[in-house]
């Protein structure tokens, strides 16, 4: 039974067992490569993806649960790379080897779409479940606010290492 | 900068590529070429060096400049430099064209990065591990960006009729001041191609004073790819024709199979090929294991064959062995002899019953698995006795070797790829994936990637070991450490340590103490084990600046200024003049440590301001992997027994430039945290000879919510430049359970924290 879907905007159907999860439809059926499998029982992140606005696991959720949805992935969060988060992900270089990162700005994405201007509270509670094996959380948690102040429009020069929520005094 | 160009002589004809290499006969040289459509192409072959393809190198091998790089300039001006390491997170591919590009005089943003394949007559020690690929390509990687500015210079100094070092250069481009002239690198690159090469060996470097690129906080060269999804990482390579693949093991390390319902699993939904691997195991457990081969068009299917999948499986030897099994031996080989004598330093026993304090303590320390984000994969094509093969491995050399003697072909015959990892950590220095995607892949007669799932992953690793101490520590009336013992119970056979199970003889704080003991007993092993970032030191570091603090205590010493009293104690007796450090008393500069632990005291205002109570600060040093690190850990511990880390300082010495400060105050800050994970929930057990974790629910990973703010300074030393990927990590565990002992006067000398009660009153 053929289930179609709303992937980054396009509608696509996808003639595969309707239990697949949907991470697996969008890698191996879609070729959409940037959302990622860590654990595949929802418990690093690094697949999340937005259904319908929202962030989800896509490791365990089937995909006939997302038949109709409207499915957003990395590549779709933006045309040109350029939302708020990937610019705020790419100024404060938050990536080492950059696996999780996918999951960590769809979920950044998210968390920024309902809460505006979060605090530090707010970026811990949302972003928890979101696992980094690199250990990039002062900087995912320095991104975020950043994030949210470029879209807030108050464009302040970043800090990059000085002696903020990052931790470190800049050297030069 | 001001030229400097050594002298050389121009050709007309752009010469082939062959023929400047004849012509060349030093043992270092480079090649150059013309690229058709204009431009240069320089490229420096060696000789490859037998002892950079190994860890551990010996320090007179890093001074070895027969090392290579490829740097491509366009007529546009645009300089493709060649990153030939793997990338595993530590931004290496980012770093090592920093080198390049630094001689070379460009400006970094005309700088295009490409990622090498394995190339071993191009690129030597193409390898992510030990922290080596900053002392190793130091200065062999800037004098490739010199030769080839000096070949710029050459080219213009021809063209116009000037001597060379009439010339200088600043951001790719060449200029004579005296008439005024200049040329881009792009509208030179073409007559430079024709440029006898200089040799490397004695090319001039810039001065630092004049460095432009190294020392500033430079990016991620993939981070735009990263943050739009683009398809980097192993798990993400597509080959035309490709299938799946799953491996099923036996859960019991070296266990083979007996049989299986393969025709059953045929008949699955999308299943292509299901077959038995015999395996080619060796031991210790390395290379292509015994397993079910299930081969499909989507990997999620033959996921769903597996669960169907029936196995009959001879466990093996290893099936007897358990955690349990292991501690209930440590006790019982504590209570014996020694097996043997690692180091002996003057008479500890009469020392002991002379000393007017003395303290034993025990340690444990559990299995740790690597656990990279990015499960172990690796895809693979086999032909007519030729493999193609893209990895993320740490070791693609090491890789090649393994796939080429598992399938019995000359490594001539396979090419390497060397993909984007998500994540090392030392697990990837070992290939047994790609053993495995190659002969799956030759079994199956099509591509096939190969993906381990998370438990795959957690349940067939090479762990850190886990291992037991006994010390016993002896001070004299004034808190002097005057006599130190440690039995080491570990892994291994008769004089064989497991991999990574070892400890060396100058383990601190030998060549410090006069009168010190190291021994060693072992207990067969049958689970693998290896190198997790900072192998050895990761955990030694936890037992013995553990143990340290516990004799500042005793000693009624501050335990920072106790640290730099035994420093400042070092034995001379065995220290021969201008000998090096392997041949002195004590395994590194003390002076160099001194330096960091008394510039950590004033960063992080150690001993000065009250903490309310609950809340403990604890210090920690550790040399490892050339670099000296000194940590100050500050935590606060609820009445209830929850450890939450307050603030961080480090304080590292890893020579005389931080090449690129974004990159290392990352690989710091990922480190210490990296650290706080280990302490606060991981432990691999066996039962059965199977492991007992499997994903992230009994093996839990750092969360944000753990983390906190580490401070990172540099102490700049006129040492050459030290890696930065690992010798952060061994303090800041052992600096956290001092702070915790400091906070509720409870000292924990068993790892995990979770298996600790920390309750106090």
């Amino acid at each position: 039974m053929p289930i179609t879907l709303q992937v980054n905007g396009t509608s696509r159907t996808l003639d595969v067992p309707a239990e697949m999860p949907l991470l697996w439809a969008l890698r191996d059926e879609l070729d959409l490569k940037g959302t990622k499998f860590g654990c595949g029982i929802s418990r690093c992140g690094a697949c999340t993806v937005h259904v319908n606005g929202v962030a989800q696991r896509s490791c365990t959720m089937p995909l006939s649960r997302a038949a109709g949805a409207e499915v957003t992935t990395i590549e779709g969060l933006s045309p040109d790379g350029m939302h708020v988060v990937q610019q705020a992900w790419e100024e404060l270089d938050v990536a080492q080897c950059g696996y999780c990162q996918a999951g960590q700005i769809m979920a950044a994405a998210s968390l920024l779409a309902r809460n505006a201007k979060p605090t530090d509270a707010d970026i811990d509670s949302a972003m928890n479940t979101n696992v980094c094996r690199c250990a990039t959380y002062l900087r995912i948690r320095q991104a975020i606010h950043r994030a949210a102040d470029i879209r807030n429009s108050m464009v302040t020069p970043a800090t990059g290492g000085s002696a903020n929520k990052n931790g470190s005094p800049d050297a030069r | 900068m001001r030229a400097e160009t050594p002298t050389m002589t121009t050709r007309d004809d752009a010469p082939a590529l062959d023929t400047v290499a004849a012509a060349v006969t030093r043992r270092d040289f480079l090649r150059v070429s013309a690229l058709a459509g204009g431009g240069i192409l320089l490229a420096s072959y060696a000789r490859p060096l037998d002892a950079i393809e190994r860890l551990g190198l010996p320090d007179a091998a890093l001074a070895d400049p027969t090392l290579s790089a490829y740097v491509r300039i366009t007529p546009d001006g645009l300089v493709t430099i060649t990153a030939k390491n793997p990338e595993i997170g530590q931004g290496i591919k980012t770093m090592l064209p920093m080198l390049i590009a630094e001689e070379l005089d460009v400006e970094w943003a005309n700088v295009r990065v490409e990622q090498a394949d394995l190339d071993s007559t191009r690129y030597p020690s193409q390898i992510a591990g030990g922290s080596t690929a900053t002392p190793i390509n130091w200065l062999p990687m800037r004098r490739i960006g010199a030769a080839g500015r000096a070949m710029l210079v050459s080219a213009a100094a021809a063209r116009w009729d000037v001597p060379a070092n009439s010339l200088d250069t600043d951001k790719g481009v060449v200029y004579h001041r005296a008439s005024n002239r200049s040329a881009t690198y792009g509208e030179l690159a073409s007559a430079a191609a024709s440029v006898v090469p200089p040799e490397l060996a004695s090319i001039p470097l810039k001065h630092p004073s004049q460095f432009r690129i190294i020392g500033t906080r430079v990016k991620t060269v993939d981070s735009h790819r990263i943050v739009t999804g683009k398809p980097l990482f192993g798990i993400d390579v597509t080959v035309p024709g490709m299938h799946y693949a799953t491996f099923v093991k036996c859960p019991v390390f070296g266990g083979k199979v007996r049989s299986a319902n393969l025709d059953a699993i045929k008949a699955m939904p999308g299943i292509t090929h299901a077959f038995v691997v015999d395996g080619l195991i060796t031991t210790p457990v390395q290379g292509l294991a015994s397993g079910v081969a299930i081969v499909g068009k989507n990997w999620w299917l033959t996921q769903q064959a597996r669960k169907q999948l029936a196995v009959m499986w001879d466990e093996g030897e290893t099936a007897q062995q358990s955690s349990a099994g292991f501690s209930a031996k440590a006790t019982a080989l504590f209570a014996q002899q020694p097996h043997r004598s690692i180091r002996k330093d003057g008479d500890v026993t009469a020392a002991l019953a002379g000393a007017a304090t003395v303290i034993t303590a025990e340690y444990r320390y559990p299995f740790i698995a690597h656990a990279p984000l990015e499960p172990q994969n690796c895809t693979a094509h086999v032909t007519n006795g030729r493999c193609e093969i893209w990895t993320n491995s740490q070791t693609p050399e090491g890789g090649r070797g393994l796939v080429a003697r598992t399938l019995g072909i000359d490594p001539t015959q396979i090419t390497v790829h060397m993909v984007r990892a998500g994540g090392g950590f030392g697990r990837r220095l070992y290939n047994d994936y790609m053993a495995e995607a190659a002969w799956i892949a030759k079994e199956a007669g099509v591509p096939v990637k190969l993906l381990w799932t998370r438990e795959d992953d957690m349940q067939h690793d090479f762990y850190r070991p886990g291992g037991f101490h006994a010390f016993k520590g002896g001070l004299d009336i004034d808190g002097t450490l005057v006599a130190f013992h440690n039995h080491f119970v570990s892994y291994g056979e008769g004089e064989r340590f497991a991999p990574s199970a070892d400890i060396g003889r100058t383990e601190f704080p030998a060549g410090f103490v006069p009168n010190l003991s190291f021994d060693a007993s072992v207990m067969p092993l049958g689970v693998p084990t290896g190198a997790l970032r900072a192998p050895r030191s990761n955990a030694l570091s936890f037992a013995f600046q553990g143990f340290i603090d516990e004799l500042a205590i005793a000693g009624g010493k501050d335990p920072l200024q106790f640290r730099l009293d035994l420093l400042n104690s070092e034995m001379t007796s065995a220290t021969e003049a201008g000998g090096s450090p392997q041949q002195r008393a004590a395994g590194f500069d003390a002076e160099r440590m001194r330096g960091v632990l008394e510039q950590l005291r004033d960063v992080s205002g150690w001993g000065t301001g009250a903490l309310p109570k609950g809340t403990g600060r604890g210090v920690a040093f550790y040399f490892s992997h050339r670099g000296y690190f000194a940590e100050v850990v500050q935590a606060t511990v609820s009445q209830a027994g929850e450890v939450k880390v307050d603030k961080v300082w480090a304080v590292g010495d890893v020579g005389s430039e931080i090449i690129n400060p974004n990159h290392a105050e990352q690989q710091v800050q990922g480190a210490v945290l990296d650290g706080f994970g280990q302490a606060f929930g991981q432990e691999i057990t066996f039962t059965g000879g199977k492991t007992d974790q499997g994903n992230f629910h009994n093996f839990p990973l750092l969360r944000m919510r753990q983390s906190a703010p580490v401070e990172v300074h540099w102490r700049k030393t006129a040492f050459a430049p030290t890696g930065i990927g690992e010798p952060a990590m061994p303090p800041a565990l052992p600096a956290l359970i001092n702070a915790i002992y400091m906070a509720t006067g409870k000292r924990v000398r068993t790892l995990p924290l979770s298996n600790v009660d920390l309750k106090w009153a």
